[in-house]
């Protein structure tokens, strides 16, 4: 208790020496970079979760092609939750005399209860969110089907035995999917107004569904309930079966969050291991004055203790506040692009910041603390004697531990771990070895140069354990900083580039043979450059290696997918743009009307293909027997149109085939659009615009949020500065003393420090800019799936960057202790 | 007793065996009717905090704490109950009352000093080691000190046992021994 007092007393006086200011600058920025993360990332995957369940518009999904009991629906009321129906069937629409198939969904009050139906007031024009459904006797067709009919809003449209009026133009539902499933242009209308359409008939097809919402324990019993109690028709759809392509940009996201967060971390360490090895040696007096005075080596181990531990809980304290306000911040940028309510954040993602804050405390002040309580009393009358040196093990075996243990906990990935951990041991090693041979190396030019350079040259081979530490820190450092630059610009630049401002607004698919030339030319004229033309036919698979997949269970929902329902079907002689082949061979040209075709990794995982495995299709009422002669990798979120499935070219030129192709309209072109969609009434038209315009100001966002993360690391590395100025200041401003003593001139001094420094800096600039380039092409390819580029900036910048960097860092540790007079330091060094 | 001898002829490492802040290669040291050499570290730290007080040719004050801190550390160190009290009281004995809140950066090098052997005596050690106390301070200010050190020595009846350069103070103790390359003569 004594000691704690002294402790603690002593504490409170000894900011002015500053390095304990540096401990709780780098302990306050770990927790609170993996704390900000780490609530960031928890609620991010909450909002993806969420997300997700937009797709299905609920989150649970019961999909049946006959009538479902209400019994369902009663259940789900009674346990609180929230319940609403949407029908489904294809129906001839009629304008006065004109006709128009369309996918007509009815749906009841509280639809949709995941994400939001977006509208418009004329075809074509700015879509809005809007809240509710179309009220009784009205209802939302979208642009197609309005410009089809030659309809506008107001007027009254006869569906079945029903008048409804189109009150609102349709222009998505959180529920209609991706891709193009939904050739026939759609309408909303109320389920009230069923029964009057009279449309519903015993044998007719429709699709029904009920959807539920609720908590996620809630929806976790229910969803198990509904499991035991359905029909073997019916089909229950949860948040697992989301499309996983919406998720990719997210987890490359969370990835470089989590990276960024772990480099904050090291960072800390690096600065906690420097102000713990300046902390010690300032103690050591103290601490042989105690002993002298009676203290035993308890005492001083619980009086140094209780500092470092009043220290940790201040960072905790701080770095979590911080991470509060950082993840709130972040939040708001991020929020309107998670289009849901989410939770408030949980205490729970602090917790691995508190763990940072102990384990680095543990890991590398702890062990210097230990050490600084065997100092031997006797140095109280001779200086020389230090506390004796400890075994490797204890000294070092602690901050690799916790290293370790830190980058587990932050990855939850024993792979990544596995890499990071080797990596930075790598880097250490590396830079261990440079800083060696550069201490050994200058020690040869002290001959051939002026007294500044002499001395600064002088300092580094004679500090020469404290100059390889030096530039393992600054190093490490800048490696983590350049590394983490170098990755948010690829990041970044994919993301952007996976969506120009050039990329194709519209899409038009079911485009007939032989208007296909007229169509295109058609787009030329209205100023929009086609992209490619691809041929498409729908198929179904029949077979894999003469087994039928009737019947057969595979691994995913997907499979199931991939082998129940009709696929859209191509041909090619040319690999699409974004694809590439990671096994087997693209067609050449003699693999023209050979029975080969190529198909995504995605189609062969789910279905567990292989190279050479035969399967058979029924397309257009005819059988196809082909190989698997390729397997690619697709970019499905390159917006150009892919194909699971693509055929050798020439096989399939005899199948009533259609075209599709994209282009790109100049902005407030709806009475272009609508005149191409009366022109050509069998091509249909998806409108694209204002989903990739919510896509790019999710980007530009998310961006934003990569920057803020960014912040936390930048603000670590200039904590690693801090602590390494602080690491030589004693000892500089003895020296600057004896030197101005003996006359040098205070320039003189400045310069040899700027020699020092100025070589340290290169060396570690150096490494850190060549293991940067090393580690951003390893992280880019390996963990982000981000092609790398080499970037000439990140050596001119890295490099340069150091020098100045370091020779601040040697300026502003002596800029100071020149000025003092050199009387006071000696007397009292 | 004083303990005299040139530069490097072993008085400060005979002073550490002494105080049981080092161990002789071999041979016993006794304090107080305890033989030191026997103990570990912990138990000699221990019979310093109970036996033994020091006085530094630097001083060494902790600057972090006030002059009353640096008196009232030894008491704390072997569980005194009234630290604050007895350390106030021999602040002013040593005639620094008026200046226990000051910081050792605050205070003059025989203020300082005082500080030292008012911490020194504090506890009322039966041994009182003084290591080249005037060293750092002037003829004048140093005779002041040597007084006082004299004084305290009498009122608290202990052993002093003075390492010094300075024959005339070392003249002034009841016993003078003189080291030369390692050996008493």
């Amino acid at each position: 208790m004594r000691a704690i007092r002294l402790g603690l007393r002593m504490l409170m006086r000894q900011w002015r020496s500053g390095e304990l200011g540096v401990l709780l600058l780098a302990l306050t920025v770990a927790v609170g970079a993996l704390g900000g993360v780490g609530l960031l990332v928890d609620r991010i995957e909450r909002g993806l979760r969420a997300q997700a369940t937009e797709v299905l518009g609920a989150d649970l999904r019961l999909q049946s092609p006959q009538p479902l009991s209400a019994d369902y629906a009663v259940a789900a009321l009674q346990q609180g939750m929230r319940v609403s129906r949407i029908t489904s069937m294809l129906s001839v629409v009629l304008y006065g005399d004109v006709t128009q198939l369309a996918n007509l969904h009815a749906v009841a009050d509280g639809y949709p209860l995941r994400g939001t139906v977006r509208v418009t007031d004329a075809p074509y024009g700015a879509p809005r969110d809007v809240r509710g459904i179309p009220a009784p006797g009205e209802l939302w067709a979208d642009s197609r089907l309005t410009v089809a009919l030659g309809a506008q809003v107001g007027d009254l449209l006869s569906v079945g035995s029903a008048q409804l009026r189109i009150t609102r133009i349709l222009v998505s539902r959180p529920d209609q999917g991706t891709g193009f499933s939904e050739l026939a242009p759609s309408l909303l209308m109320n389920d009230a107004d069923l029964a009057a359409t009279e449309l519903l008939q015993p044998g007719s097809r429709a699709s029904r569904a009920v959807l539920f919402g609720g908590n996620e324990s809630q929806v976790a019993q229910f969803a198990l309930w509904i499991a035991a109690n359905k029909q073997p028709a019916e089909r229950l759809r949860d948040l697992r079966e989301a499309s996983p392509e919406v998720a990719n940009a997210a987890t490359r996201a969370t990835r470089f969050l989590l990276l960024a967060s772990l480099a904050s971390v090291l960072l800390g360490a690096v600065a906690v291991a420097m102000t713990a090895r300046r902390y010690v040696q300032r103690h050591l007096d103290v601490v042989a004055l105690l002993k002298t005075l009676g203290a035993s080596r308890r005492f001083a181990f619980i009086f140094s203790l209780a500092q470092l531990l009043l220290i940790a809980a201040l960072a905790i304290v701080l770095g979590s506040l911080m991470a509060w306000l950082a993840q709130a911040w972040l939040l708001q940028l991020l929020q309107p692009l998670l289009a849901v309510q989410l939770p408030s954040p949980a205490l729970r993602p602090l917790l691995p910041g508190v763990a940072a804050a102990v384990l680095l405390l543990c890991g590398f002040a702890l062990p210097p603390v230990l050490q600084l309580a065997r100092v031997p009393a006797i140095r109280i009358l001779r200086r020389d004697m230090d506390a004796p040196a400890a075994a490797m093990t204890l000294a070092y075996g602690p901050a690799v531990l916790a290293i370790v243990a830190m980058i587990l906990q932050v990855t939850r990935d024993w792979a990544l771990a596995g890499w990071f951990t080797l990596g930075l041991a790598g880097s250490v090693l590396l830079l261990a070895a440079a800083a060696w041979l550069l201490v050994r190396s200058v020690g040869r030019l002290r001959g051939g140069v002026g007294v500044a350079w002499r001395y600064g040259i002088a300092n580094l081979a004679r500090r020469r354990g404290s100059s390889v530490v030096q530039v393992i820190a600054f190093g490490l450092g800048l490696t983590a900083l350049l590394l983490l630059a170098v990755i948010r610009g690829d990041l970044i630049e994919s993301w952007r580039a996976s969506l120009p401002a050039s990329a194709p607004n519209f899409f038009f698919v079911n485009i007939p043979a032989d208007k296909r030339d007229g169509f295109v030319q058609q787009l030329k004229t209205d100023g929009a450059e086609p992209s490619r033309l691809w041929p498409m036919v729908r198929g179904r698979l029949l077979a894999i290696n003469e087994q039928p997949v009737q019947g057969r269970s595979f691994p995913t929902p997907r499979g199931d997918g991939f082998a129940r329902r009709e696929q859209n079907l191509s041909w090619s002689a040319q690999l699409g743009e974004g694809n590439r082949v990671i096994a087997g061979r693209w067609f050449e040209p003699a693999d023209a009307g050979k029975p080969l075709v190529s198909v995504a990794v995605d189609f062969q995982e789910a279905l567990g293909l292989k190279l050479g495995d035969q399967l058979r299709f029924d397309i257009a009422g005819e059988t196809f027997d082909v190989t698997v002669a390729s397997v690619r990798e697709v970019k499905w979120d390159s917006l150009q149109p892919n194909f699971f499935l693509v055929f050798a070219p020439g096989l399939l030129d005899a199948t009533a085939g259609t075209w599709m192709t994209s282009a790109r309209y100049p902005p407030a072109q709806a009475a272009k659009i609508s005149a191409l969609v009366r022109a050509y009434p069998s091509v249909s038209v998806f409108d694209m615009q204002d989903l990739f315009d919510q896509l790019r100001a999710m980007i530009d966002k998310a961006v934003l949020a990569v920057q803020g993360v960014f912040l936390f690391t930048l603000l670590a590395g200039l904590t690693v500065l801090l602590a390494a100025v602080q690491s030589s200041r004693d000892e500089r401003r003895y020296e600057s003393a004896v030197l101005r003593t003996l006359g040098a001139r205070s320039a003189t001094i400045l310069q040899g420090v700027l020699v020092e420094f100025g070589a340290l800096g290169l060396v570690s600039g150096l490494l850190a800019a060549s293991i940067a380039t090393a580690g951003g092409w390893l992280v880019s390819s390996n963990l982000l799936d981000v092609p790398y580029r080499p970037d000439l900036r990140l050596w001119l910048g890295g490099v340069g960057g150091a020098v100045l960097l370091a020779c601040l860092m040697g300026w502003s540790s002596t800029r100071r202790v020149i000025r003092e007079p050199p009387l006071g330091v000696l007397r009292d060094p | 007793m004083a303990l005299v001898g040139a530069s490097g002829a072993g008085k400060s490492t005979l002073l550490a065996l002494l105080a049981g802040l080092d161990l002789p290669t071999s041979g016993q040291v006794w304090i107080d009717g305890t033989e030191i050499t026997a103990l570990d570290e912990d138990a000699r730290a221990q019979l310093r905090a109970e036996r033994v007080g020091f006085v530094f040719q630097a001083f060494h004050l902790l600057p972090a704490l006030t002059a009353l801190e640096n008196v009232m550390l030894p008491l704390e160190l072997a569980g005194h109950g009234d630290a604050r009290a007895v350390a106030l009281a021999m602040l002013q004995r040593v005639g620094l009352g008026e200046r226990a809140g000051h910081y050792p950066r605050q205070l003059s090098g025989g203020e300082q000093q005082r500080v030292a052997l008012a911490r020194a005596t504090v506890t009322r050690p039966p041994v009182l080691f003084a290591d080249e106390p005037t060293g750092n301070l002037d003829t004048v200010t140093g005779e002041a000190i040597c007084q006082l050190l004299f004084e305290l020595n009498a009122e608290t009846g202990t052993t002093l046992v003075l390492v010094t350069h300075d024959t005339q103070l070392a003249a002034r103790c009841q016993r003078v021994l003189t080291l030369h390359a390692g050996r008493l003569d």
